[in-house]
């Protein structure tokens, strides 16, 4: 148990909690486990699941909310994955996009490549974010305070960043079974 | 030389309505023009300023990503990984720096290899000329439509007015 010693949740816990919460919102999911573990957790069309480009989920995701200003965007994002698109919260911060909802997932790991540590235990990138201009950002472990913040932020004019203390536990899951060029075609309608 | 008022309304008449991106200097008139019609997206790197027009796209858009050709080896893998696998057209504005092997040295080894580089990617690509560039504006929004992958202009030295005259 890495993770900020007494953190119990594993991720996809608290992913499905936060998934219950949310109805017809656009969910950028970044690639690896968290992809696979939202797709087993609830698929919808609303999803949209990367398989690959490590570090652009935050990019995708402004791009709808500036093209889409009444749609409250969601990105599912992990440690990693937020370390190497960290350009990314600068962009973020700057536009300040009020429909931006950036939750992540921070396990300390590359789960996905084997639990190689980040540097996440040593940045905390709910600050950067701030630094950057992000309007709220919080920092949870508990599942309470996860829903609690998530509800609020989902109130809020953003952009929000829910920085989701999480083990490194991954769920039992197979690949996205939906062919990458269908995911677009079914997300687009979806969000139109 | 081409206008880049002119340029830059010709884009929109294709459709074009999103435009991010990082500066090059043989960009600057484009992106003056589109700064002021208040239409850029100002990227910090050129696989973020892809992946944004991506979720543009995705959203109901016709995105163009403006960028320097060293910007090509930054975003190649959004490129592969997001665009080409998920069937996500992009519009690419690419500077060719390095041209005929007269430019800085750092741009000499992209100028002479990125044709290649483009065709290696399968990103059909075409230089934009002043004689035909009605013609190649044409080509740029047909591929786009009909490939459902990103495309390139190409733009060398000269051919769009830049800031510097
Ligand atoms: C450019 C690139 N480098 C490396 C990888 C391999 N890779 C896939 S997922 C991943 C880890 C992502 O880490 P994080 O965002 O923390 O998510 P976690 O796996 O911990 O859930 C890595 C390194 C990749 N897909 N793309
Ligand atoms: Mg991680």
């Amino acid at each position: 148990m890495r993770p900020e010693q007494g953190t119990m949740q594993s991720r996809a816990m608290a992913m499905a909690a936060l998934l219950e919460l949310l109805t017809d919102q656009p969910v950028i999911i970044c690639n690896g486990f968290p992809s696979r573990e939202a797709y087993k957790i609830a698929d919808r069309p609303t999803h949209f699941y990367m398989i690959g480009s490590m570090g652009v989920a935050s990019a995708i995701g402004l791009g709808v909310a500036l093209a889409k200003p009444n749609k409250q965007v969601v990105i599912f994002d992990g440690d990693g994955n937020v370390l190497m698109g960290m350009g990314t919260l600068a962009t973020v911060g700057a536009l300040k996009p009020k429909n931006f909802i950036h939750v992540v997932f921070d396990n300390e790991v590359y789960g996905s490549t084997g639990n190689q540590p980040t540097i996440s235990n040593v940045v905390p990138l709910e600050k950067v974010a701030k630094a950057a201009g992000y309007v709220n950002v919080e920092r949870v472990r508990e599942r309470e305070d996860l829903v609690y913040e998530f509800k609020d932020m989902l109130k809020k004019d953003g952009p929000s960043m829910l920085l989701v203390k999480v083990n490194e536990m991954v769920e039992d899951v197979g690949r996205v079974m939906l062919d990458p060029p269908d995911i677009t075609k079914r997300f687009m309608k979806a969000i139109e | 030389m081409i206008e880049s008022d002119a340029f830059v309304q010709a884009l929109q008449d294709i459709g074009v309505d999103f435009f991010t991106g990082v500066p090059d200097s043989i960009l600057g008139g484009i992106i003056a023009e589109l700064m002021e019609r208040r239409l850029y997206t100002p990227a910090v790197r050129e696989d973020e300023a892809v992946a944004m027009a991506a979720g543009a796209y995705m959203s109901g858009k016709v995105p163009a990503v403006l960028m320097q050709n060293s910007g090509l080896g930054t975003s190649l893998n959004a490129l592969i990984s997001l665009n080409v696998i998920y069937r996500q057209p992009c519009i690419l504005i690419v500077s060719w720096r390095g041209y005929q092997g007269k430019d800085a040295p750092e741009h000499l080894v992209m100028g002479e290899v990125m044709p290649q580089l483009l065709d290696t990617m399968k990103i059909p690509h075409r230089t934009l000329s002043e004689k035909a560039a009605i013609d190649d504006l044409k080509w740029l929004a047909e591929t786009f439509m009909k490939q459902r992958i990103p495309v390139a202009l190409l733009i060398t030295k000269g051919v769009v007015r830049g800031l510097h005259p």
